[in-house]
């Protein structure tokens, strides 16, 4: 294992992450209700459905926000190296895989890690071993 | 009061991921690649993030209702199931491919880069599935 340390980011990564963590806790004190991204997008995918207006509205806040950052600042870098076809098959793993799993990175890794769920742990360490497993297979093996 | 914080949520949200790094897919790649040029960030999103919440959530657990009087809606499940694990895998796999997530891929919609619908539109269609099995399932 050898570290990137050129483009490694600890105060911003952490700064960010805090942020995150802020956003999740407004959403449950204020809301009562789990910041986890996909099953808020499970949910507005249901027109009506209970809390329709306020999840609508945490996801207009979520695709606001870089445009908010580029009004005061050059955006981050964002690189998306996949393909196509990739594309739509990691679409469709993450869109299938997060419905039946209950959660993603935000709603088992921040919030259910947040709140000691020994759900949200399983899954957490199932998801991100998959991920680790998937690039070195990825990279590593097939040296795509 | 409460869509006023949801959405002003949604947007410290968003910020958050672009500060991070974690609306850069090719810094998602970087920390999953382990055995590659490690680049490990975003373990430390996390730990961030955690640290911030862990009181609220926790504070959340022990009451009935928010701060603004809204129901407490918390998960209440505890089983460990082959639904909760093989989601989760084959989400990690989906994860891996793209090094996109529901977060981001949503955070980074309108900002001009055209293979982000390609994956969204994939993932609402692999969350519309789900629903129709569900649905199915249970009538």
């Amino acid at each position: 294992m050898s570290i990137d340390w050129i483009n490694f980011t600890p105060w911003a990564s952490l700064g960010g992450g805090a942020l995150i963590g802020l956003s999740v806790s407004v959403f449950v004190l204020a809301n009562g209700r789990v910041a986890g991204i996909s099953g808020l997008l499970g949910s507005v995918m249901r027109f009506g459905s209970e809390g329709w207006g306020e999840k609508a509205l945490f996801l207009l806040g979520l695709v606001i926000a870089p445009l908010l950052w580029g009004l005061f600042s050059v955006l981050p870098q964002i690189e998306i190296t996949a393909q196509w076809p990739a594309l739509v098959m990691a679409g469709l793993l993450v869109g299938l895989g997060t419905r039946y799993g209950s959660g993603c990175t935000s709603g088992h890794g921040v919030c259910g890690i947040s709140r000691l769920s020994p759900r949200s742990l399983v899954a957490t360490v199932c998801f991100m071993t998959a991920g680790f497993a998937t690039v070195y297979l990825i990279r590593h093996v097939l040296g795509v | 009061m409460t869509k006023l914080s949801a959405f002003l949520a949604g947007l410290i949200f968003g910020l958050g991921l672009l500060l991070a790094g974690m609306a850069n897919p090719a810094k998602v790649l970087a920390f999953l690649d382990v055995a590659g040029a490690w680049d490990p960030s975003l373990a430390l999103v996390m730990v961030g993030a955690i640290a911030v919440a862990v009181i609220p959530m926790n504070w959340a657990r022990k009451h009935k209702q928010s701060l603004l009087a809204a129901p407490m809606q918390l998960p209440v499940s505890r089983e460990l199931d082959v639904r909760l694990i093989g989601g989760s895998v084959v989400f990690g796999i989906g994860w891996g491919i793209a090094g996109i997530c529901s977060g981001p891929a949503v955070a980074i919609l309108f900002t001009g880069h055209w293979q982000i619908l390609i994956f969204v539109v994939a993932m609402l269609a692999g969350m519309y599935v789900f629903s129709s099995l569900e649905g199915r399932r249970t009538s």
